[in-house]
């Protein structure tokens, strides 16, 4: 299991500030924080706490479970997102 | 801050994004300087209520945030309907305030520059938003929808809201706060076809992969793309693989993707997206009847960056009712406060704004959010703004730089809001606004519906 982010979100950075294990990216100065277009969960690294979801203003972070159909794709876009950039130099 | 003495009090102008992370930074503590929040309408939260679309409720949902952490403060005025420039001007709120922030957005739109972009049914998506939002400055639009066809100019993130709205289903608007004189045209709307024009390659899009994705997946709605629009040139195919974002990649994927999919059988209206072209001239007599768009090609700039350039061929016409120009925001300038004429901001550094012609910093005087750094930038950017902003106007605070107005006290600023303000709205009265259109959208299971003209406004925020 994992927590995702979708779509909505805004990026004000507050679920980072919360998470224990530091698996939210990208972060404020980061080469790619500023052209991220949201947030997104390491799906290896997330220990299920639901402390993100908590402080989210949005309510885009879903259990991957609970995620609505309409984002459905958001757990493989988040999974995505750091095997990218794993790959890249 | 000194431990003694009356605290420092700061006007933030613009109630919007920025203007709310930024009191929001200045209220935290429990030392820092007293807010007061001036703001052109009845209502705060700027394009928060006025341009995030309807049915992107959760992101609306940012307002409690907001009450929670500005209004409901203590130590925070609301003043709203209260204009700075026209109502009270820049050299009073010097006189009042030992600091005063602007973050007063972009209030106009960009234009095209091109011939008959000003017939009737040519507007710039600004107004549009505006309309289907409830700003109560555009109530009076009335755009024409009678034709079959619009065409939106531009491939950002408010096209593709545009876009969307002109072909969201009744039922799904129904659940929205969209204006109820919005929802009504909407309804009553003939247009069956959108097409959205990018005057540079799918690559180079600037959409959102999840705005993009929202369009694919509209009910009833066909997003049409040509497979040859999304092939991709040498030179973008090499930028993508080099410099291309995440946001770039899959914004191609889904280009391709819903180029390959057959058209579904139940749609009633259509989206289609075309890339490389630029409108060169509005077409009609009385009023817009079509566009005439030419075709370009993409060529890398000496700075590196990728331009459209003109192909040398015959420009196509592209018949429509209505054209929605979605090119960008553009700030206004304010009287007596320094502008830059070019990048349409005022000219700062880290928020602390400077005179150009001196260049020199005008102390007490800071910017923040769109008119800060121009208009781009989601909701979260303008809080990182505001911290910058933020951290200039308390490290000035702290190193004593800042002079003591000539009229410190709030009664001295009420006196004088008192006398040129008549129908001045109050956090109470923003909630009492807020209560009523809560209450009326619980009956009709939506958010809320929104008082949309500014008689209505001023009139439930009145709370005197
Ligand atoms: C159509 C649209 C949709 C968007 N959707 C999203 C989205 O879904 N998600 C997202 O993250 N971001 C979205 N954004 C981006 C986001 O809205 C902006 O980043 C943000 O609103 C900028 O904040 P601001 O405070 O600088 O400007 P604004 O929001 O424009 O606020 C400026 C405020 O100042 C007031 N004002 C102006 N002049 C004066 C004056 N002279 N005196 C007093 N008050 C004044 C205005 O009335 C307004 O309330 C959208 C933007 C647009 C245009
Ligand atoms: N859901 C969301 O998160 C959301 C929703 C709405 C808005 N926003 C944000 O709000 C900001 C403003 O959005 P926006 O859509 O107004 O601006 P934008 O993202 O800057 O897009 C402007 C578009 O207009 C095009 N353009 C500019 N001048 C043109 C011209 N003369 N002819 C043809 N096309 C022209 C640009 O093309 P070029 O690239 O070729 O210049 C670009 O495609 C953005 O940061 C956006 O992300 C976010
Ligand atoms: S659920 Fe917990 S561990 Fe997972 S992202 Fe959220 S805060 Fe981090
Ligand atoms: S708290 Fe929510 S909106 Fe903010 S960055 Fe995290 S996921 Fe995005």
């Amino acid at each position: 299991m994992t927590y995702v982010i979708a779509g909505s979100c805004i990026k004000d950075d507050v679920c980072i500030e919360v998470c224990p294990v530091d698996c939210i990216h990208p972060k404020p100065g980061d080469p790619d924080f500023e052209t991220a277009e949201q947030l997104y969960i390491d799906p290896e690294i997330c220990i299920d706490c639901d402390a993100c979801v908590e402080v989210c203003p949005v309510d885009a972070i879903f259990a991957d479970h609970e995620t609505p159909s309409k984002y459905d794709y958001a757990l493989d876009l988040n999974a995505q997102f750091f095997a990218e950039r794993a790959a890249s130099p | 801050m000194s431990a003694s003495g009356p605290r420092p009090r700061v006007a933030i102008v613009g109630a919007g994004p920025a203007g709310a992370f930024a009191a929001a930074h200045l209220l935290a503590g429990t030392g820092g300087p007293e807010v007061d929040l001036f703001e052109r309408l009845p209502t705060p939260w700027g394009l928060l209520r006025g341009g995030v679309a309807p049915d992107h409720h959760e992101i609306k949902r940012l307002d409690r945030s907001f009450d929670r952490d500005v209004l409901d403060r203590p130590h925070c005025r609301f003043f709203g309907n209260v204009e700075v420039g026209t109502d009270i001007s820049h050299s009073d709120l010097v006189r009042h305030y030992t600091a005063v922030v602007y973050a007063i957005g972009a209030q106009t739109d960009k234009s095209l520059g091109i011939p008959g972009e000003d017939l009737p049914g040519s507007l710039p998506a600004t107004d549009f938003v505006g309309w289907y939002n409830g700003h109560p400055d555009r109530r009076e639009l009335a755009p024409d929808l009678s034709g079959e066809r619009a065409v939106v100019i531009g491939n950002g993130n408010v096209a593709a809201d545009v876009a969307r709205m002109l072909t969201l289903d009744a039922g799904e608007l129904e659940r929205t706060d969209v204006a109820d004189h919005a929802l009504e045209a909407l309804r009553q709307s003939s247009i069956a076809e959108v097409v959205v024009l990018g005057r540079r390659g799918p690559a180079q899009a600037a959409f959102t992969s999840a705005e993009l994705r929202e369009l694919g997946h509209l009910d009833g709605v066909d997003l049409r793309i040509d497979p040859a629009e999304v092939e991709l040139d040498p030179v973008s195919e090499e930028w993508l693989a080099s410099e291309g974002t995440f946001t770039a990649r899959r914004n191609l994927e889904l280009l391709r993707e819903f180029a390959d999919r057959a058209p579904g059988p139940d749609a009633t209206r259509r989206i289609e997206l075309r890339f490389l072209r630029s409108p060169v001239e509005v077409l009609g007599s009385a009023r817009v009847e079509g566009v005439k768009v030419r075709p370009n090609r993409i060529e890398r700039d000496d700075d590196g960056s990728l331009r459209a350039r003109p192909l040398d061929e015959e420009p196509e016409m592209i018949e429509c009712g209505l054209l929605l120009r979605s090119v960008g925001y553009q700030a206004v300038p304010l009287p007596d406060v320094p502008f830059d004429e070019r990048r349409y901001v005022l000219p700062n550094q880290l928020g602390r704004v400077f005179d150009p012609s001196s260049g020199e910093t005008v102390p007490g005087v800071y910017a923040v959010g769109w008119i800060k750094r121009g208009p781009t930038g989601i909701l979260g950017t303008n809080k990182r703004d505001a911290q910058e902003t933020v951290a200039c106007l308390e490290k000035d605070l702290e190193a004593g730089v800042l002079a003591r107005p000539a009229n410190p006290r709030r009664e001295q600023i009420d006196g004088l809001l008192a006398e040129t303000v008549p129908q001045m709205v109050t956090a109470e009265g923003w909630r009492s606004i807020d209560e009523l259109e809560r209450e009326r959208g619980l009956r009709e299971e939506r958010p809320r519906v929104k008082l949309a003209s500014l008689e209505e406004l001023l009139s439930a925020g009145d709370t005197r």
